[in-house]
């Protein structure tokens, strides 16, 4: 396919590159930097600084739940009148509920997963210099900086941050008498949302472009690792989906402050009757879920296709059922907008509605089983290194299952009438969603440190960092399904009121201490990876022998990514531990004719020329069938 | 370089030391001073300093094991032994030992923490859902054990050595049609009991719904309004126009126009007769709120603008319950289960289930909803308004 048309010589001599057409300023290097690597690294630790925001936001929750009576002076130190006499305000209990799971799920999981590892590896496990429209993947950056911004002011404003859930469901959301996070603090979480989706559009139409534009010779659709298809599919998904919510957005904003009745209807509060009538809160139910769904696969796809390559690489085993990995994505991304009324199906939505989503979920739920099988297989004698991201992939792969699991109760709606809105949702998504993604993230993050900063990560702080977190995340978790076999709703300031939760308080303390060591454990990420970008062992070129593109590049990290020509690609991305060749990988660019002793008649895909002269070759060398070899 | 590290490994503990010191005395002025202030904050600076200095003690530790593996590793080295730690292994078995007390502790919940999970279904449609309950709940934990073992096993079994190169084996098309087409009978299975069982709850003939004991709730924030219809059966229309008219009286916005309204009885607590249908009709005053009764298996939400419904038959008593979980204190619950604003997590309403005569009895003591003082008060609303059209009537003429 076609290169980007970048003149050699520029990029040939990139030492002395400073000093010629444009001079790279501090400026222009890292903060307005137009190059895919610095602007990944942005979103990287925009991410991780949100996500350690999010994560101390629900120690707060999370303190409260355990010690719902007792009185912590700290709390109010640090947070004044939402902490009045040292104990969380319910309705900030609820703030922090909201901002926790809206930066995990947007700001963390979409920006800071799909922005990172995109922007990284499209143009470098493609073979381009750029994305399409560098400029534009900067202004994604912006927008998305400044909505992070916007979102975080609102804990310093009077009447606190937006309060309804992550979901906003209308009319909370939209009457500010109706509770403190509904005023400006939900206005501005609206306007963030809208400056972040359109940081994720520029950002979709990017990825989507260059992926179909800007391939290397050779690298035909069928040659992508799966993290690029990963990457593709998830694009197209935010692209179909996202503007679904803004226009809900727009509608709630109308209602908000120009008096309209989209969602509203027969509303009677703070003493008076609206004059709002003949809205439907289901709408917004429907625009948001439409997004909403897409959404968990947005933030789970390249989780997969993340742990997909990095469990190849270090079972040092092709991936198995290729095709069927990337037929499995595309299944769950076309299902995946036509299964968001399994969020509603006690919602007042027509039941007969109900039941046909019930059937799309659960046809939903095969390409996921159908994915685990093949990593399964693929871990099935291969030659497993353990590196740090090997073992978060693995740890995917556990919580993928756990949680999807549930999801099979969930999607069911007759089981959903007891569980909607419990805890057992809770456990679902935070084991489906919250951790599988955010192993993928960590096992990206470990994986592609070398190619982001030319540095090593300490593996065993890295080992410290997955034991701790996974079982960490387990003990939150798992326990969290029983409490909504017991029908505790989610959302609940505490657990006090009602004599039949009180046998769960002492879960609460258990799993609220299980969260501190969860958190805590993060500091040996945050240590290690901060600490590595200045000081960690330097890497080589391809410090995991790994087959794909982005390993060909100097450890340098050239703006335009290769010094010479771009390579050209001659085969798939997973021929490790091939029968016949010494080592156990070969590189996308290595030519079959450099092979000839470990070729396999599949490789040449038709082409009859080749296959005779691998005949020849083989009489030559009296080389028996290969596949008799392996057995 | 042995030397310079050992350098640093004692470097770093002096360091710590000094910054330990000097921080609670930090601490403890700042702790002085706070008294004088304000008495609230007394000690706070000691716990903050004293949970900071377990926390930089707990990284000291882990920085002085991970030197002295790495010293370990290093004349492991000089020895000529290629490998320190062997730690492909060590993660493999580590995976081993997760699979056991991992295993374990699924099981230990299973049974201890699921021993505090609902009762049987208190209703007819639920001892539907909860058959289809246990058989999902059969599946997946089936499925669930089944590819952790695989998972962890194969992690344990499979890690490197140096000598051994992996199985080439890049696809299966006959492995992946199995793996495809079983999960797909499963679900279609769960999908079509699902179904049908879902579709059994909500898809009610209107002559069974106009038969069953109709039950009107109005949800607001933070608290249920309950009417139950009276000796016709019917429930008599509301407008939210009308709420706190009638000098305030009118707290549902009863339109005394409907004749339905006058029978309609108040009540502070959901009693309902034991194997009899009973259909609740739902809505909100403000926000959403969502009617979840777990022990019935019942949920709907409740919106403002729109009425739903969910119908279903009790079929256990308060007292056959109390017997049956061996709980002298058991009651019904009705939670609110959608977010709905400060106090979501405190809107009660008592719940009871009883024999028809109990029920019978109980229904005869329950008072109008449209009280004495309403009707007067709508008289006079009528009178004005009548008065008030022949004004104008007279004035056009
Ligand atoms: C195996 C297939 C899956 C099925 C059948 C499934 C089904 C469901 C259903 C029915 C619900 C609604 C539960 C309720 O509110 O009552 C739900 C909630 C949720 N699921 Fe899944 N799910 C699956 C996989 C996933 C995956 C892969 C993710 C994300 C990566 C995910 C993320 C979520 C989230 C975030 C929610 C909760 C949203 C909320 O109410 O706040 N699910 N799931
Ligand atoms: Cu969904
Ligand atoms: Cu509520």
């Amino acid at each position: 396919m076609s290169t980007i048309a970048i003149p050699n010589s520029s990029a040939v001599h990139h030492d002395d590159h400073s000093h010629e057409h444009h001079k790279e300023t501090f400026l222009t290097k890292y903060v307005f930097s137009q190059d895919h690597k610095m602007i990944a690294k942005q979103f990287l630790i925009t991410g991780i600084i949100m996500g350690v925001i999010a994560m101390g936001l629900s120690i707060l929750f999370r303190i409260q739940l355990a010690y719902p009576d007792k009185s912590f002076p700290l709390l109010e130190v640090l947070l004044g009148k939402f902490a009045p006499e040292g104990r969380l305000d319910p309705n900030f209990y609820l703030s922090l509920v909201t901002i926790h799971g809206t930066i995990m799920v947007f700001f963390v999981l979409t920006a800071g997963l799909s922005g990172t590892f995109s922007n990284l590896l499209i143009p470098l496990q493609l073979g381009a210099r750029d994305m399409a429209s560098p400029f534009m993947n900067m202004l994604s950056y912006w927008f998305f900086f400044t909505a992070s911004a916007i979102m975080l002011s609102t804990f310093f404003i009077e009447s606190g941050p937006a309060g309804a859930g992550w979901t906003i469901y209308p009319p909370l959301s939209a009457l500010p008498k109706a509770m403190p996070g509904s005023g400006l603090g939900m206005t501005l979480w609206l306007v963030s949302m809208v400056l972040f989706v359109a940081s994720s559009l520029m950002g979709g139409i990017n990825y989507v472009s260059t992926i179909l534009n800007m391939r290397t010779k050779g690298m035909d659709l069928w040659k992508m690792p799966l993290t690029i298809w990963a990457f593709f599919l998830t694009a197209i998904l935010g692209i179909l989906s996202f503007p679904v919510l803004v226009a809900g957005i727009v509608l709630l904003i109308f209602d908000r402050s120009f008096g309209t009745s989209f969602y509203l209807s027969d509303i009677y509060i703070g003493g008076q009757a609206l004059a709002n009538e003949g809205g439907s809160p289901i709408l917004w139910e429907h625009l948001f879920w439409f997004l909403g769904h897409p959404e968990v696969y947005i933030v789970i796809m390249p989780a997969m296709g993340i742990a997909s390559e990095v469990m190849s690489v270090n079972s040092r085993k092709p991936i198995f059922g290729y095709h069927a990995m990337v037929y499995s994505l595309i299944g769950i991304t076309v299902l995946s907008f036509v299964v968001w009324g399994h969020h509603m199906f006690v919602t007042g939505m027509n039941p007969f509605l109900g039941g046909v989503f019930m059937i799309t979920t659960l046809i939903i739920a095969v390409p996921s089983a159908v994915k685990t099988f093949n990593w399964l297989a693929t871990l099935w004698r291969g030659n497993i290194r353990f590196t740090p991201a090997m073992l978060f992939a693995i740890g995917l792969v556990s919580f993928f299952i756990s949680g999807g699991l549930t999801g099979i109760w969930l999607g069911n709606a007759a089981l959903d009438i007891n569980l909607h809105d419990t805890y057992f949702v809770v456990a679902h998504f935070h084991l489906v969603m919250g951790s599988a993604a955010i192993f993928g993230m960590l096992a990206g993050i470990y994986h592609w440190f070398p190619k982001m900063f030319g540095r090593m990560m300490n593996p065993k702080l890295g080992y410290l960092h997955f034991w701790l977190t996974f079982i960490s995340a387990y003990l939150v978790f798992f326990p969290m399904h029983f409490m909504g076999l017991d029908g505790v709703p989610r959302r609940y300031y505490a657990f006090t009121e009602f004599e039949s939760m009180q046998k769960w308080l002492s879960v609460n303390v258990f799993i609220t201490w299980a969260a501190i060591l969860g958190a805590v454990a993060q500091v040996a990420f945050l240590f290690n990876f901060f600490y590595s970008i200045f000081f960690g062992e330097k890497s080589t070129q391809n410090p995991w022998q790994a087959n794909t593109l982005e390993w060909t590049t100097p450890v340098e990290r050239l703006h335009g990514n290769w010094p010479g020509e771009i390579p050209t690609v001659y085969r798939w991305a997973y021929d490790y531990s091939k029968p016949g060749h010494d080592a156990d990988f070969i590189t996308q660019i290595t030519p079959l004719s450099e092979t000839m002793s470990s070729n396999l008649p599949h490789d040449f895909e038709g082409n009859e020329e080749a296959e005779r002269i691998q005949e020849r070759w083989n009489i030559d060398h009296k080389s028996v069938d290969k596949r008799e070899e392996v057995k | 370089m042995d030397i310079k590290r050992y350098l640093n490994l004692k470097s770093l503990l002096a360091l710590t030391g000094i910054v330990g010191l000097s921080f609670q005395q930090v601490m403890a002025q700042a702790a002085g001073v706070a008294t004088d202030t304000v008495s609230k904050t007394d000690g706070l600076g000691k716990t903050v300093g004293y949970y900071l200095i377990l926390f930089l003690l707990i990284c000291v530790v882990i920085g002085i094991i991970g030197k002295v593996l790495h010293v370990y590793e290093l004349t492991k080295q000089i020895q000529g032994k290629k490998e320190g730690i062997a730690w492909n292994k060590v993660n493999g078995i580590l995976f081993a030992v997760t699979l056991v007390v991992g295993l374990y502790g699924a099981y230990w919940c299973y049974t201890v923490q699921g021993a505090q999970i609902l009762p049987e279904a208190a209703s007819e449609h639920g001892l539907k859902i909860d058959s289809m309950f246990r058989i999902t709940l059969v599946i997946t934990t089936i499925v669930f054990v089944i590819t952790h073992i695989l998972l962890f096993l194969f992690a344990y079994k499979y890690n490197y050595k140096a000598k051994r190169k992996a199985y080439y084996y890049p696809h299966n098309n006959t492995l992946e049609k199995y793996w495809t087409v079983i999960p797909a009978i499963a679900l279609t299975v769960l999908v079509l009991m699902g179904f049908f069982t879902w579709r059994g709850i909500t898809n009610i003939s209107s002559d069974q719904m106009k038969s069953a004991l109709q039950v009107d709730v109005t949800a607001h924030q933070f608290a249920w309004e309950v009417r139950y219809s009276g000796k016709d059966n019917v429930s008599g229309r509301k407008n939210y126009k009308l709420i706190g008219s009638l000098g305030g009286l009118n707290s549902l916005g009863l339109d005394l126009a409907d004749k339905h309204n006058y029978d309609d009885l108040k009540v502070t607590e959901i009693v309902l007769p034991v194997n009899k249908s009973v259909r609740f009709t739902l809505t909100s005053q403000d926000v959403l709120h969502s009617f979840y009764m777990p022990h019935f298996r019942v949920q709907m939400n409740c919106v403002p603008g729109m009425s739903t419904f969910f119908q279903f038959t009790p079929r256990i008593t308060t007292a056959e319950m109390k017997v049956k979980t061996n709980d002298p204190n058991f009651k019904y619950r009705l939670y609110c289960a959608k977010i709905c604003g400060a106090q979501h997590y405190n809107m009660q309403f008592a719940v009871r289930v009883v024999t028809q005569r109990e029920y019978d009895k109980w229904v005869k003591e329950q008072k109008p909803i449209v009280t004495d003082d309403m009707k007067k008060e709508y008289q006079l609303a009528m009178k004005e308004n009548v008065a008030s059209k022949e004004n104008k009537i007279a004035l056009n003429n």
